[in-house]
């Protein structure tokens, strides 16, 4: 079933075409991610997408409906974790919550029973500051999720962290995904990442960024710890440096 | 000319009772005139922020109304308002909305961007925004402001009060002055210096209360 169409996107700044006729689409719990090298025109979709720019041409569908240029129908997060540093986690996480007009003991309720689920226990009452940068990026995405449990935008969210912690946190990533089905449009310019995590991987290339071509990955999941030293893997990570 | 210690201690007993008389008017002006001056000083700093013209109007007006020495606008507070209390509450007003403005202002301008378009992206209307990003985000500006302006509230009594009034420590001042009591002159600077330093270590102790995230380090524990 088809969560989020983006239909013939097209976007330009002072006459310089950035993103030309993008189109792609997201099924009801898939990970999908846009591969592309960093300034290609990643993040300005996703504003679009979020609605917090307006394309030049194009729409954006969510359950068939058109919510171009409307922010605060899909959640967004990016690699900068943005916890409010004068918050405690719990109230981070609630933030969205509160914005949809929630009291503040009720937000906190709804948000309690995800700290197991997102490997955050113990860390409801402290401060960002106290966190790692792991434990915060969880923290960020347990946020996104309380705000729309539908589509989620995930800009780069790993990126900044250390080889190790990333990939920890992709083992964490797909077992939390696992549990919740969030749909989800994952930007990143690692192609490793791309495979392990994704159900199918847009390719965007070019400028102004185009959409080069779509690689399915079939490996079931959940999937083995060793799926990135197996030849499939190989294979596809060819088949995507041959695309680029 | 110079009174010793022991004297000055020994003045600060016997005039206690009449020191602490007019403390006690000096403190009522000083705390009104704080919170109005604060009160205008946020809804200065809010409308400016939210309104570019309002700060491009008006920010110049500011920095202007600072620049007037207020020993030179006192006398006509009190040609305007008269000896009782509204000159030096005016005074104190003007004296200490400004550095709660410029804090608060820059605060709001160092809000981040980044979280700021976060909270657009759920939907966050103009005042969810202040609330949850300006707002806390210029705690810190608006407490140094506030310091600054709790000094300058029992310093603008004083003088608003030298230049005519019926009780307080300033009219105190002029008149052990005229009787060349230097051992009284020199209690009553220590005793106003005293409750400036009150006052600040109070702005102090409401800044530690108002920011907790500020005061544990990575282990959560309290400094």
């Amino acid at each position: 079933m088809k969560k989020l169409e983006v239909k013939n996107i097209s976007k330009s700044f002072d006459g310089k075409p950035v993103l030309k006729d993008i189109s792609i689409e997201l099924n009801q719990g898939e990970i999908v991610c846009l591969l592309g090298v960093s300034g290609g025109g990643k993040t300005t979709l996703f504003n679009i997408i979020s609605g917090l720019l307006t394309p030049d041409s194009g729409q954006i569908l969510l359950d068939g409906k058109d919510i171009t240029n409307q922010p605060g129908y899909v959640s967004y997060m990016l690699q900068k974790d943005l916890l409010l540093p004068y918050r405690t986690i719990e109230d981070n996480a609630a933030l969205p919550l509160l914005l949809k007009g929630a009291k503040k003991k009720e937000a906190r309720t709804q948000v309690h029973p995800m700290f197991a689920q997102f490997g955050l226990e113990g860390t409801q009452k402290k401060y960002p500051a106290q966190l790692s940068g792991g434990m915060r990026q969880r923290a960020a995405l347990l946020r996104t999720y309380m705000f729309s449990k539908d589509v989620a935008l995930l800009d780069e969210p790993f990126s900044a962290l250390d080889t190790l912690t990333k990939s920890a946190m992709h083992k964490w990533y797909l077992n939390v995904m696992e549990n919740i089905k969030l749909s989800t449009l994952f930007i990143t310019h690692d192609i490793d990442e791309a495979i392990l995590i994704s159900d199918r991987i847009y390719l965007l290339s070019g400028s102004p960024g185009e959409i080069a071509g779509e690689i399915i990955i079939k490996e079931k999941k959940p999937r083995k710890d060793d799926f990135n030293l197996t030849p499939d893997f190989l294979q596809y990570k060819k088949k995507i440096l041959s695309l680029l | 000319m110079l009174p010793s210690p022991v004297e000055v201690i020994q003045a600060f007993i016997s005039e206690f009772p009449l020191l602490m008389k007019n403390l006690v008017v000096t403190l009522q002006e000083a705390f009104i005139g704080l919170f109005l001056g604060v009160s205008v000083g946020f809804i200065a700093a809010v409308l400016m922020d939210t309104f570019d013209i309002l700060y491009k109007a008006f920010y110049p007006l500011l920095i202007i109304t600072q620049t007037i020495p207020s020993v030179a606008i006192a006398p006509l507070l009190v040609l305007w308002f008269g000896y009782e209390m509204t000159p030096k509450i005016v005074l104190i007003i003007i004296s200490t909305f400004f550095p709660v403005t410029v804090g608060l202002l820059d605060g709001f301008r160092s809000a981040d961007k980044d979280s700021i378009g976060l909270l657009r992206s759920m939907g966050a209307n103009r005042f969810q925004i202040f609330r949850y990003i300006k707002f806390p985000s210029a705690l810190p500006q608006l407490f140094s402001g506030l310091r600054i302006a709790a000094a300058y509230s029992v310093v603008g009594a004083v003088i608003s009060e030298w230049l005519g009034g019926f009780g307080g420590l300033g009219v105190y001042m002029t008149r052990v002055k005229k009787a060349f009591a230097f051992d009284k002159m020199f209690a009553v600077i220590f005793l106003i210096a005293a409750i400036s330093l009150a006052l600040m270590a109070l702005v102090g102790f409401a800044e530690k209360k108002c920011m907790p995230y500020r005061n544990t380090n990575k282990k959560g524990e309290k400094l």
